[in-house]
């Protein structure tokens, strides 16, 4: 971070950028000042939160066991490293965050347990949780139930808003429709074949870009597959699409299945140089398991990549590495998870208090300029404005970013003329 | 569905299907031999079946790791060395398995079930530790990846071949040691008659620990070979256990055509099936099948005459 400042010192046109978009450096100011006069706990929580003169807590709430370790690993480090900027800069409203971390361990009555322990017991401010949908909508019921804070990471269908929730993910309007667009235009693409592992997610995904594809870019879906979870075998699959040819590949594959699909789809001769696909299911940490060679040349529609190309960013991607060691990559939801807590804090900072009734009503507006993505805002019904991105993958596993949106997305839950 | 293409086309599609039913085919026998040693020969339901498979795969990689890192001009070959290295890693396990948990449970064998299930959660939890909780990739030799061009619409992927060959080679392999050599022998002695063998002079616990060993290698050698078309994690097992179990229950257990039998059938029916419908109900028709064939021959395909 640091180096990023000393550089904007050289470069005045460096230096404005930095000062308008790389937040993270100025607040290192911010709070130090109001750390002298850091409000009355009294008046600042009036609840009964988890916060002392000194101290506020909060909960993470991810699976550090069973299947859903591998993704929400670097969830959990994301926010581990917002907070412990944070805290180095300064805190909350004077106060240090503390975290409580809770394991959800792949299993989603136990999310909502913890979820309660964490409310009840805890008494945290706020909670940075939940990655597939079926953990978030366990928990739910909980944090409307006892009025709690949660913010979640992950990209994921849409057709929900909460009072109590903080969407830092995009949700599928967000995710699908600027790319659909895009390689339409890039690629003529008139036909698509879609192909998603077996559930909401995907499901609801498909139908979105389904009603888009042959409603507002006039193409065909020629083909429309599901595998259950889990599942290892693609073959047949791939002899269908071999069969209809479609202009592109549409793919939310989900999990380990997504490293078989590719692994033999590179094995059955397809070349992704020469074929379309679009995928909104891999990012940087998929590729890991992958691998490059498997899949580069395949585009995935994000928000973020590990290799944009922002001051933000420059500074983010070396802190995680810091803290997180050289080799571990960074994919969109790790940065979505990172933005949970800065939100937290910069709602809680505008509200000018601890409240959840405070917070979810000062929400709307809330703008985070130092988020590694570029510059993002709280809408009205809690999602993130946020660009859309598409990027090809490298042979090393990283992203290279070939198109963004122009302006910010809006979020959508509930997208008219797509249900 | 076929109005729109030309018979050529359809040929081409017809004999690349072929391929896919016969590639699933080696892969549900080659996942499911250990399983059928082990199950079938000495009646322990090893839940941790797919994690033995998983020690093989990590051990892949970190052949491939070591190779790339010191002899990366023998990378080429490295997977020979990796699918033996696999065989003992996961042979030994299951020797120190079966002798720490499995010969307590031999007279009770639902309750292998638990056990090796708490098994299977311990190296899970072992893996993540060790490797881990995000997937590696195993990094293959040039040769082994994309297809071989037959003409320009039939392409025949290289791993799957591999895994083909491999699968023959190993099934030959245990079929030889199970029904020729002095061990099988003894192993189908000790199957038939614990009691009876142990009197003429067999070393029944030795036969039982090498008996698991092997099941268990097979097992390495199966995950190694998965490293080329699936995911290494520490849960990557869990997407083999279930098919694992139908090929070896609906072969019937005991018997090694059978396991041979019912992978083909098995696989036949979803390739085919999945060609024409999704991937999900091509599942479900299979399960429905194979659960409606079950209730009329409850003992599977092919079973041992045993005199009740």
């Amino acid at each position: 971070m640091s180096d990023e400042a000393n550089k904007g010192l050289l470069s005045p046109l460096r230096r404005k950028l930095l000062m308008g978009m790389a937040a993270v450096p100025a607040m290192t100011m911010l709070p130090r000042a109001s750390f002298a006069q850091a409000p009355a706990t009294s008046a600042v929580n009036t609840t009964g939160l988890a916060v002392t003169d000194t101290e506020v807590t909060v909960g993470i709430l991810h699976s550090a066991t069973g299947t859903m370790a591998i993704s929400e690993t670097g969830s959990i480090e994301a926010e581990k490293l917002a907070i412990e900027q944070i805290n180095a800069a300064g805190g909350v409203l004077g106060r240090k965050i503390k975290f409580i971390q809770e394991d959800g361990a792949s299993d989603w009555p136990t999310f909502a347990e913890k979820a309660k322990k964490l409310l009840v017991n805890d008494k945290v401010a706020a909670i940075m949780g939940c990655w597939t949908s079926a953990s978030r909508k366990a928990v739910l019921p909980v944090v409307e139930q006892y009025n709690g804070m949660l913010y979640y990471p992950t990209f994921y269908e849409g057709l929900e808003q909460s009072k109590n929730v903080i969407y830092t993910g995009q949700e599928a309007t967000q995710q699908i429709l600027a790319g659909l667009n895009w390689i339409a235009k890039e690629k003529g693409a008139k036909s698509f074949f879609f192909i998603g592992s077996d559930y909401i997610w995907p499901r609801t995904s498909n139908k979105i870009a389904r009603k888009h594809v042959e409603n507002v870019l006039k193409g065909k879906v020629v083909g429309e597959e599901y595998y259950p979870l889990g599942n290892t075998q693609f073959n047949s699959v791939i002899n269908k699409i071999k069969l209809t040819k479609p202009d592109v590949i549409f793919t939310d594959v989900v999990g380990g299945s997504n490293v078989a699909f590719y692994k033999q789809l590179k094995a059955a001769g397809i070349d992704l140089s020469k074929q379309a696909l679009l995928t909104i299911s891999v990012t940087e940490d998929e590729i890991d398991g992958i691998g490059g060679e498997n899949i580069a040349g395949a585009y995935a529609c994000m928000k973020y990549f590990q290799s944009l190309d922002n001051p933000n960013n420059k500074a983010f991607v070396p802190a995680f590495k810091k803290m997180w060691g050289e080799k571990t990559v960074i994919g969109d939801v790790t940065q979505a998870a990172y933005l949970g807590p800065w939100l937290w804090k910069l709602t809680v900072e505008k509200a000018g208090s601890f409240d959840v009734d405070k917070i979810a009503a000062a929400s709307p507006g809330v703008e985070f300029k130092g988020a590694p993505e570029g510059y993002v805002r709280i809408h009205e019904n809690h999602h993130l404005w946020s660009k859309t991105r598409v990027g090809r993958a490298k042979l090393d596993g990283q992203f290279e970013l070939i198109y963004e949106t122009a302006d910010l997305v809006e979020p959508d839950p509930f997208p008219k003329g797509y249900q | 569905m076929f109005g729109d293409y030309s018979l050529g086309d359809l040929g081409s599609i017809f004999v690349m299907q072929g391929f896919a039913g016969l590639i699933l085919f080696s892969v549900y026998v080659l996942m499911a031999l250990g399983l059928a040693i082990i199950f079938g020969q000495m009646g322990v339901i090893n839940m941790a079946h797919g994690e033995f498979m998983i020690l093989g795969a990590y051990v892949t990689w970190m052949t491939s790791n070591l190779f790339q890192a010191y002899l990366p001009s023998l990378f080429s070959g490295y997977f020979f060395l990796a699918m033996i290295l696999a065989f003992v890693a996961s042979g030994a396990l299951g020797m120190l398995v079966e002798w720490a948990l499995i010969r307590h449970l031999y007279k009770r064998p639902l309750d292998t079930l638990l056990a090796t299930w708490g098994l299977s959660l311990m190296l899970q939890q072992a893996y993540r530790s060790v490797f881990g909780a995000r997937e590696v990739g195993v990094e293959l030799p040039q040769w082994m990846l994309g297809s071989l061009h037959v003409t320009d619409s039939i392409e025949v992927p290289i791993n799957g071949v591999f895994v083909m060959c491999l699968t023959v080679l190993i099934t030959i392999s245990v079929a030889y040691v199970l029904y020729m050599s002095r061990w099988g022998r003894q192993v189908r002695a000790v199957v038939q008659n614990r009691i009876m063998a142990g009197a003429v002079g067999i070393n029944t616990e030795k036969v039982d620990r090498y008996t698991f060993g092997l099941g268990c290698g097979i097992a390495g050698i199966a995950g190694s070979a998965f490293t080329m078309i699936g995911s290494t994690g520490p849960t990557s097992g869990q997407l083999y256990i279930v098919d694992t179990f139908l090929v070896v229950v609906f072969g019937g257990a005991a018997s090694l055509l059978g396991t041979i039998a019912s992978a083909f059938s098995i696989s036949q029916t979803q390739s085919t099936l999945e060609f024409f419908m999704s991937g999900s109900m091509a599942k479900v028709l299979t399960l429905l099948a194979v659960v409606g064939i079950l209730m009329l021959r409850p003992q599977g395909l092919f079973a041992l005459k045993v005199r009740k």
